[in-house]
Order: C-alpha cells, then structure tokens, then sequence
C-alpha cells in the first residue's frame, strides 16, 4: 500500500492537484522562474497556466515587450515567475529584447524555463544553447506540439534531452497539456533533485580563453557580485559599444538589481 | 586611470591579440550545433510541406492586389457587426440608466429633502455623466474588442503588418510600426510602449509621435454613434449599417494615412535618416478558441476601458455641473466659454461645446460623447425629465434617438457630424498617453509636439471641410 502512495507522489498529474495559482501575490516566494524564448511561441499563455493571471495573449512576435509577473505555490514551495518579451539571440540590441537578456544575465532566476516552438526546433535551439552559455538550471517547454503534429513534425523528446541535458516537457500551453509534468521538472530543477548537464558548445580556442580568463579576474575584482562576468568579459572582447558603457559608468553594477516594481507599474499604466 | 577605464584597455589590447573574427566563429558553432541537435531528434514525415494550409491563406491575403481590399473589407465588416449588434443594447441601457434610474434618483434625492445643488451635482452631474459613458460605450465596446482579439488570435495582425511594411518603409520609417499602429488601435499609451521593438531611436520617435492616429478604445465608439446618427441616417434605412461601417473604416483609412504623410514628413525634417531592415516572421494561423477570447477581451479590454470611463465620468460630471452652473454676471462659466469661442469654433464646422468637452475630456477620450450630450442639455435648457425642473423641451430617454435628439437641439448638422469624426481622430492623445510618450522618451520637447501637432492638423482639415462644404 505504501508502494502505491509513493509511486503516486512521484506522477505529475497527481501532483497537478498541488498546483496553487496566486496571481499576482508574490510574497515570500522560495524561487524565481524566468520564462524565455523566442517570439511567440506561447510564453504568455504558459505563464498564464501557471498563475491563473490573464495576461493578454496575441499571435503574433513582439507582444510583450515588458516584464510580467505573477506567483504559483507547488508541493509547498511558493514561486514567482516573469514573463519576458521574446527574444532571437541573447546578442539583440533592441529594448524589449534587453529586458530579457539582463533578467536572465542578472537577475538570476533559479531556472529559467525556455518556451521552444515544436514546428521550429533549429532556430529555438540557436536561443537554448546560448542560454546554456550563462546558466545550468534551465527547462525546456518544447510548446505547440499539437501543431508540430498537424503539419507532421515528429520530435524524439527522449533524444532530445539527452542531447540537451536538461529536462525537456512536451506541451500544449493553450489546453494545458504538458504543464502539471513542467511543473514536476521546474520543482526538480529549483530543488536541485534533477542535476542538468546543459550541452555547451565545443571550447573555444587557447587564446580566447586566456583573455576570458583575465578580463574576469579583473571584473570579478571591481564588480565583486557581478554575476555571468565571463559573458561581460565575451561582450567587452567583441566590444559591445553598450556593455563598455555600462562598465565605464559602473553601471553594470546596478542592473543587478534590476527595479522590479518600477517595471510593474510601467506596465500596469500601459495596459490601461 | 580608474580601474573601470583600465578593464576596458585590457579588453581593447587583448581583443588585437585573439583576433577579429572569434565571435562569427561563435555564432557559427552555435547555428551547426542547432543543426546537429535537430537533425538527431525532428523528422518530417513525407506528404505535403509544413503549413501548406498557411501558405495558401497567407497568398492570397499578402498578395500586392487582394491584400488591401481583404483588410478593408474585414474591418468593415467588423464595424458593421458592431454598428447593428449595438443598436438595441443602447436603446435598452439608455432607457433604463438615463431614464428609469436617472428619474428615480432624482425623486428620491427631492423626497429626501436634499438641497437643490447637491442633488443637482451629485444626480444631473456625476451620476448622468457615467449613466451615459455606460449606455453609450458599453454596447459597440462589448462587440467590438471579441471580434478584433479574434482576429488577433487567428495570426492576421502580423500580415497587416506585412502588407504595410513597404508603405512604411517608403516614408522613411520603421516596417515594424504598423504592428505599433495596430496595437494603437487597442489603446494608445499601450501602442507607445510597443515601439520598444523597434531598435531604432529616430524610427521609434517616429512611431510614438504617429500613434496617435490610430483610432483608440475611446474613440471607436464616438466614431461609431456618430456615423450612424449622421452617416447612416442619409440613407434608407436597410443601408445606414453598411453606410455607417464605411464610415468608420474610412475615418481609420484615414488615420493610417495621415499615420505615413506625418511619417514622411518627420523623416524628411526633423528626424532625419534612412528606413532600417528587420524580420517579420509570419506565425501559422491558429484557430482562436472563441470562448476564452470572449471570456479575456471582455474582463481584459471592456471592463477595464469601460471601468477607466466610469471613473473619469464621475467627476467630470461635476465638472460639468461646476462649471455651468457657476455664474459670472448671471452667465455660466461654461455659457462664457461656449459663446466666446463658438464664432471661432463656426469657421472649423464644430462649436464652443465641442471645444469645452474636448477639454474636460482630455483625461479620457471615452468621456467627450457624455460631456457633449450634458453640456448640450444645459446650455440650451433641454430638460432630460419632468421632475421637478421648470417645463422645457422633454426628451424620451431611451428612445434609440434620443443622442440624435439632443444634438439636433445643439444644431448639429451632417458637417457638424463629420468634423466631430475628423477632430475626434486628430486632436491631442490623452493624458495617460501624454505621460506615457513622456515617460517613454524622457524629452519634454516631443512629449509638447506629439501634443500640439494632432491638434494643429485636426483644425487645419476640419477648416478645409468646412470651407469646401460651403461653397458646394
């Protein structure tokens, strides 16, 4: 009898009925969740889901362009998840698109959870894998699986993780298939039960790494909290006119503490 | 030198030392990587192409001939189902806000020994101010915002967009504006803050300043009334709802046209620069689920619209009440206002209560109908009831004519209607969209232009209407 109990705890969908949506009450939260990827591939409608919120959602790229957020408690942990603008490359210049990229470089989610369009596996990839340049604890939301299947787009998932290293969901974010077992591998990835491997691309040549090396020796010591200073120190080789700005100014020191109210209320104006 | 300077010489120096071209090389592992991992796990079963169906929609309504034609016509065709859906919810709101209620308030004030001016400000002020935004926006709002969050669902707006995007480029801006201009019709201040996509600085000037042309939330259903009261009803009857949809979307053809003449002429001027390149990526159409469309555009866009006009027309409403029945030498602020500058306002086709309502309202657009219709009642001594007010014209709220009533007592003729349409597009955005251009840009300067310039252009055209209407 005991045996039967266990192995339910273990079943997501037993598990779903843990699920707490708490909208936009976010206090005391245990982890913060980003949620990433692409433009339009369902990023709204998955954080939905999970906080019950009615965050408008369109077909089309570019609907967000500010940060949302919103709570969900699950197997008693409480989390607070942001909802970012969809993003290409973690190397756009645009504004909604920075929004994205400094909340994942420096605000240090405890998993950052990737919404893949199933229908266009390659160019997400290109995302995820620099995603897997800055952080380990990373999940894949491989969304729109019911269109993948209509156009007849098969995906191992099995492969797929193992390829990838990280847990990888199949869903349906609009009719919630997939999200009591996104839920299971958020919470495992948040309390470190599943460990990821996250795929990194081959090392790159002596040289560089030796000046990747040295450049963060020296940010590690003017900016002692500075989080990702070996992508600080990639930007400033290839000399991202905007990151020299932000270290000759200090100021990549304060995006680390990025204003999190000031975003909501520009936000909350704007919708109204 | 600081040790923030010497971090940047040591990138400087050792970015000589790897060599240039190490981040192509990046990209270029990143892309095989991609590559690789998709291969191993995606297959593609044999048969037809991925989104075959997708293609074949989006041929015919990009194509360069059907795709405009395609965008009018669904626009019309929105605008009619709202113009014919409205009509009886209106009729049946205003009969019993602006009548029923309105009455029984108004009694119970009275019976209650409230003193004259304060059932006068709080009844025939505030509460008659909301009972109208109420009856008056509810209905067109409430069929309106589904029918467009449909066709935003279904994947139409990207296309509009990409059918758009030469036009815009041709003036000198961004292609990514007409997704911007498109949000605008949504709401303004919302369509402000979406031109964060747009990477270009001069570009994304561009399209807050224009943004403003595209007709708002708080605009449609003004636009919407006043083509039916004046549009449709120069045409038999089985006509005025197709008529009066032609209306609209002309008005908002309109609008995108000033949206590229004020483009080009920003581009050619004071924001100089060439148009920059960008991807629009298509996304597959999708089937909106009707239910929960209908379930979100109401609680997202109706209510929360309908809510920000409640809350405006209150006070307002005093406002209103205020100012016309403060007197200066016997004369109502408002009656001074309103015969100083109704010669002024004679040579644009509008009048001095046009103008005063435009200035109460410039907290919300949603407001500028209710105020008309109140200051319009006031000035001219209409009496909206028979209690307890002196003998005086009687209006039959909730008659479906009664908007068309009280206008005609103003002296609203089919020009007066027509100029109302084009001020309500070019006038000056609201002021949460004020602020939020402000915000947005930071800059006083384009904050006062993106103001004045609407305003300037909406007297020159009604000017020209007007005088061109004279000679015919």
């Amino acid at each position: 009898m005991n045996k039967v109990t266990a192995n339910c705890e273990n079943c997501p969908v037993h598990n779903a009925g843990n699920l707490i949506k708490l909208g936009i009450d976010m206090s005391d939260y245990d982890y913060v969740i980003a949620l990433a990827g692409n433009p339009n591939t369902g990023k709204s409608t998955v954080f939905n889901a999970l906080t019950g919120l009615h965050q408008h959602t369109g077909n089309w790229p570019g609907k967000t362009v500010t940060r949302a957020e919103g709570g969900f408690e699950f197997n008693g942990h409480k989390y607070k998840l942001v909802d970012l603008p969809g993003t290409y490359s973690l190397l756009s210049i645009s504004t909604d698109e920075e929004v994205a990229r400094n909340f994942i470089l420096f605000g240090q989610p405890d998993v950052t959870v990737i919404v893949v369009d199933a229908t266009r596996l390659e160019r997400n990839l290109n995302l995820v894998l620099q995603v897997f340049e800055i952080t380990d604890r990373v999940v894949i939301c491989l969304n729109l699986m019911d269109e993948a299947e209509r156009n007849g787009i098969e995906i191992d998932v099995r492969t797929l993780t193992k390829e990838l290293g990280v847990p990888v969901v199949p869903c349906v974010a609009r009719e919630k298939k997939g999200i009591p077992e996104l839920l299971q591998s958020i919470d495992d990835v948040a309390t470190g039960k599943y460990k990821c491997k996250p795929r990194r691309i081959k090392k790159r040549d002596k040289k560089l790494q030796e000046a990747i090396k040295v450049l963060k020796f020296k940010l590690n010591k003017v900016f002692p909290d500075l989080p990702n200073s070996e992508w600080v120190a990639l930007r400033l080789l290839e000399g991202d006119a905007e990151i020299i700005r932000a270290v000759k100014s200090g100021e990549i020191g304060k995006i680390l503490q990025p204003d999190l109210t000031s975003m909501k209320n520009e936000f909350t104006t704007a919708e109204n | 030198m600081t040790e923030r300077d010497e971090i940047i010489a040591i990138a400087n120096r050792l970015r000589w030392e790897v060599g240039g071209n190490f981040h192509d090389a990046l990209m270029e592992s990143l892309y095989k990587e991609a590559g690789e991992i998709a291969r191993k796990t995606m297959r593609k079963k044999d048969g037809e192409f991925a989104f075959s169906l997708d293609r074949k929609i989006d041929k015919i309504v990009t194509n360069k001939w059907t795709g405009f034609p395609i965008m009018f016509i669904l626009l019309a065709l929105v605008f009619w189902i709202t113009v014919q859906g409205a009509n009886y919810p209106s009729e049946l709101l205003s009969g019993l806000l602006v009548g029923d209620l309105y009455n029984f308030l108004r009694t119970s004030f009275i019976s209650a020994g409230v003193p004259d001016w304060l059932t006068g400000l709080l009844v025939d002020g505030g509460y008659l101010a909301m009972a109208w935004v109420v009856s008056v926006m509810l209905p067109p709002m409430a069929i309106f915002f589904p029918l467009f969050t449909l066709l935003e669902d279904f994947g139409y707006l990207p296309r509009v967009a990409f059918n758009m995007d030469s036009l815009f480029r041709k003036v000198g801006a961004h292609g990514k504006q007409a997704l911007t201009m498109s949000m605008g019709f949504g709401c303004n201040a919302a369509g402000v803050v979406a031109t964060r996509i747009i990477d270009s600085p001069r570009e994304r000037l561009i399209a807050i300043i224009t943004n403003n042309f595209s007709l708002c939330n708080g605009r449609w259903p003004t636009q919407i009334l006043i083509a039916t009261i004046f549009i449709g009803g120069l045409v038999p009857a089985h006509l005025a709802g197709l008529v009066s949809a032609g209306a609209v979307v002309g008005i908002a053809i309109l609008g995108i046209v000033f949206s590229l003449v004020t483009s080009w002429f920003l581009s050619k001027t004071i924001l100089k620069g060439e148009a920059s390149t960008f991807n629009l990526e298509l996304p597959p159409y999708r089937p909106p689920r009707i239910l929960q469309t209908l379930y979100t555009s109401f609680i997202d866009r109706t209510l929360i619209v309908l809510w920000r006009a409640v809350v405006f027309a209150f006070p307002a409403g005093l406002v209103i009440w205020a100012i016309s029945n403060i007197q200066i030498n016997n004369v109502s602020l408002a009656d001074h206002f309103i015969n100083f500058t109704d010669p002024f306002a004679m040579f644009v086709g509008l009048n001095g209560i046009i103008l005063l309502a435009y200035i109460v309202a410039i907290p919300a657009n949603e407001i500028v109908i209710p105020t008309i219709l109140m200051l319009t009642v006031t000035h001219y001594g209409l009496q909206l009831s028979g209690v307890g007010v002196e003998a005086g014209v009687m209006f039959e709220a909730g008659s479906i004519d009664l908007t068309r009533q009280i206008l005609e007592a103003g002296g609203w003729t089919v020009l007066t209607g027509i100029n109302l349409m084009l001020f309500s597009l070019l006038h000056n955005p609201c002021s949460t969209t004020l602020y939020t251009i402000y915000k947005e840009t930071g800059s006083w300067k384009w904050t006062v232009i993106s103001a004045l310039m609407p305003i300037a252009m909406g007297f020159t055209v009604t000017f020209l209407v007007t005088q061109l209407w004279m000679l015919f």
